[in-house]
């Protein structure tokens, strides 16, 4: 035991002594959950447009207010021709171009039917899908009114309500998906990189030579990282809840835990890769493309996963963070319990033993 | 306690795929001898070295060290040696006495044992006040130095150096000869790889590795008289030039 706690104590002095690595162990998930909570937002807000007015009558003034009141646009200006929507368009300006036609109010009025047109800038598929529902809501809404004292023969109308995250807000997918990215990074990139310095120094080997178990040895290295990782889901799990307002409603203890295990994942996948990594470089390349990667794609919280091409799908459960992403979405944005956890945390437990197993099976066999 | 044998090497193999490395090893080393074991590079002295320490695991032939067997009683073994690789490995982002405290904790030294060989040593290799010094800001000579000193930290009964000279200057080596020749006068073997014929000299016996194999085996003066030569370069010369193997 005395061995292991020299073990430990030198370890961290390794991590304390490189400050810069420290600094930026504890700053990148500082900066991560604030990039991704506040300048990387997939959320639209007061997006430019510019209004084409042919008709300039009651109607048309009404609902070119609406829009422009709603906290989704922002009127850039109103334009006079085609030529000159297409002119702010190709200077980037504006997202979303609405042209009123001529006798809008008196095509409404008179032939029952009249129509306007949207035009967005579709370089960017997503926001403009968006932009244009907005904008297509927000007419609808004023349809509603003209038609409030109409007796409709038949009508359906649809009632939408958004569980677990009402307004929407970007950082409630952003904060597990950045804790899963951190974590990985964390636990498996530096521990590999720790291990693998000891075998360029050659110090592994003077180690492997002494008494201590090559199992305690991997344990010792390990656990200072697992503190550091722990320090980490604090600091995340401070700032959304005080910064960006994204609440824990379910149970802190149970994210905790399930924060450990996959921490354990992501370190027995880091002494996997030392196994087969000779140099530091080598080390931080497989990291990089072997987790970071497959983390920041598979993982869900990016890219929905439902859409990829199957083949992609299957590879993406293999992928731990994957299962990490669904757990503490399902414990702190929809506050559910461990019953509906547990399939989740059984696989990321299976990876684990497996991992684990291999990697410390293959340690052994260098010694011997 | 004179002849008492240390280690025994009885045709000790190792193979990797279908290259022999070593190839039916026999000698044996006796208690508080300087064992030299000669070689150019490539001729398999740090995989014969290697198979001693418990690092690699030998193919066919029997060895034992300090008593015990290498393939069944590896921990005991590794309890009673100390070792030394070519690369001085010390922890160059810890101090001098970190370090000390480290390998000597790892081989499961009490604390004020520690603490008694930390200031012991200081003062032998007169590093003190220096203590808190990193390892990387040490010359080359002391980083040597001090890695063999703690190689040797627990009082081992066999201290394994492989190449334990590399890349140091004349008088370093001299010096660093002089801590060996004290480390041996307190009872400790000594198993020390070298390709310096010079250092051959200080060996109370030597072996010759020739294309893994043991082609020579005697006391230095004996080895000269022999092959009839005024150095164990000379000796050497005489057999590096049967070898086949390139050197690596």
């Amino acid at each position: 035991m005395k061995q292991f706690l020299i073990f430990i104590k030198k370890e961290w002095l390794h991590i304390w002594r490189d400050r810069r690595t420290l600094v930026i162990l504890i700053w990148m998930p500082v900066i991560q959950i604030l990039l991704y909570g506040f300048a990387l937002t997939n959320e639209v807000k007061n997006s430019k447009i510019a209004i084409y007015d042919q008709s300039r009558d009651e109607a048309t003034t009404l609902i070119s207010n609406q829009i422009a009141a709603s906290r989704y646009f922002s009127l850039l200006k109103n334009v006079y021709s085609y030529d000159d929507i297409g002119a702010t368009f190709r200077q980037g300006k504006i997202r979303l171009a609405v042209v009123f036609p001529r006798n809008f109010r008196y095509d409404l009025l008179h032939t029952n039917h009249a129509q306007i047109q949207l035009i967005a800038d579709a370089s960017d598929p997503n926001t403009a899908n968006m932009l244009t529902n907005y904008a297509t809501s927000i007419i609808n809404d004023y349809q509603a009114t003209l038609n409030r004292d109409v007796a409709m023969p038949y009508s359906i109308t649809t009632q939408t309500r958004m569980l677990y995250n009402p307004e929407l807000k970007g950082a409630y997918s952003f904060v597990p998906g950045v804790m899963a990215l951190v974590l990985m990074l964390v636990c498996a990139m530096m521990t590999s990189i720790a291990i693998v310095k000891e075998k360029e120094m050659g110090t592994m080997e003077i180690i492997l030579v002494s008494p201590m178990k090559p199992f305690r040895i991997i344990i010792a290295k390990t656990i200072p990282y697992l503190f550091v990782s722990m320090l980490n889901i604090a600091c995340i799990l401070l700032l959304s809840v005080f910064v960006l307002d994204v609440p824990i409603v379910g149970s802190l203890w149970l994210l905790i835990g399930e924060s450990i295990l996959f921490t354990v994942t992501a370190l027995s996948l880091g002494i996997l890769i030392s196994n087969g990594a000779k140099t530091q470089r080598t080390a931080q390349f497989a990291s990089m493309m072997s987790l970071f990667l497959p983390t920041l794609l598979f993982s869900g919280f990016l890219f929905p996963v439902e859409n990829m091409p199957w083949p992609l799908q299957v590879i993406s459960n293999v992928v731990p963070a994957k299962w990490y992403y669904i757990i503490v979405k399902n414990i702190m944005i929809k506050g559910l319990g461990f019953s509906y956890v547990w399939k989740e945390t059984l696989i990321l437990v299976g990876m684990t033993v497996v991992l684990l197993g291999i990697s410390i099976k293959n340690f052994k066999i260098r010694l011997a | 306690m004179a002849n008492e044998k240390v280690i025994t090497a009885n045709e000790l193999t190792k193979k990797f795929g279908d290259f022999i490395a070593v190839d039916k090893i026999t000698f044996d080393v006796e208690k508080g001898e300087i064992f030299g074991f000669l070689g150019a590079n490539g001729a398999g002295k740090t995989t014969a070295m290697r198979m001693l320490c418990g690092l690699s695991l030998p193919s066919a032939g029997q060895a034992t060290v300090a008593g015990f067997d290498v393939y069944k009683e590896n921990e005991k073994i590794k309890k009673n040696i100390g070792y030394m690789s070519q690369k001085f490995s010390l922890y160059e982002d810890l101090s001098i006495s970190e370090n000390i405290r480290f390998y000597a904790g790892i081989y499961g030294l009490t604390d004020d044992r520690i603490k008694e060989k930390t200031s012991q040593l200081v003062k032998q290799l007169s590093m003190e006040g220096s203590e808190k010094a990193l390892v990387r800001s040490l010359p080359l000579g002391w980083k040597q130095k001090l890695a063999f000193s703690i190689a040797i930290v627990h009082d081992p009964a066999i201290v394994f150096l492989d190449e334990p000279t590399g890349g140091v200057d004349p008088i370093t080596r001299r010096e660093f000869w002089g801590l060996i020749y004290e480390a041996s006068a307190r009872g400790i073997t000594i198993f020390v790889t070298t390709h310096y014929m010079d250092e051959a000299e200080y060996c109370n016996r030597v072996t010759v590795m020739v294309d893994g194999r043991i082609d020579a085996l005697d006391s230095p003066a004996n080895l000269m008289k022999q092959y009839d030569s005024k150095s164990m370069d000379g000796v050497f010369l005489q057999l590096a030039r049967k070898a086949v193997r390139k050197g690596d």
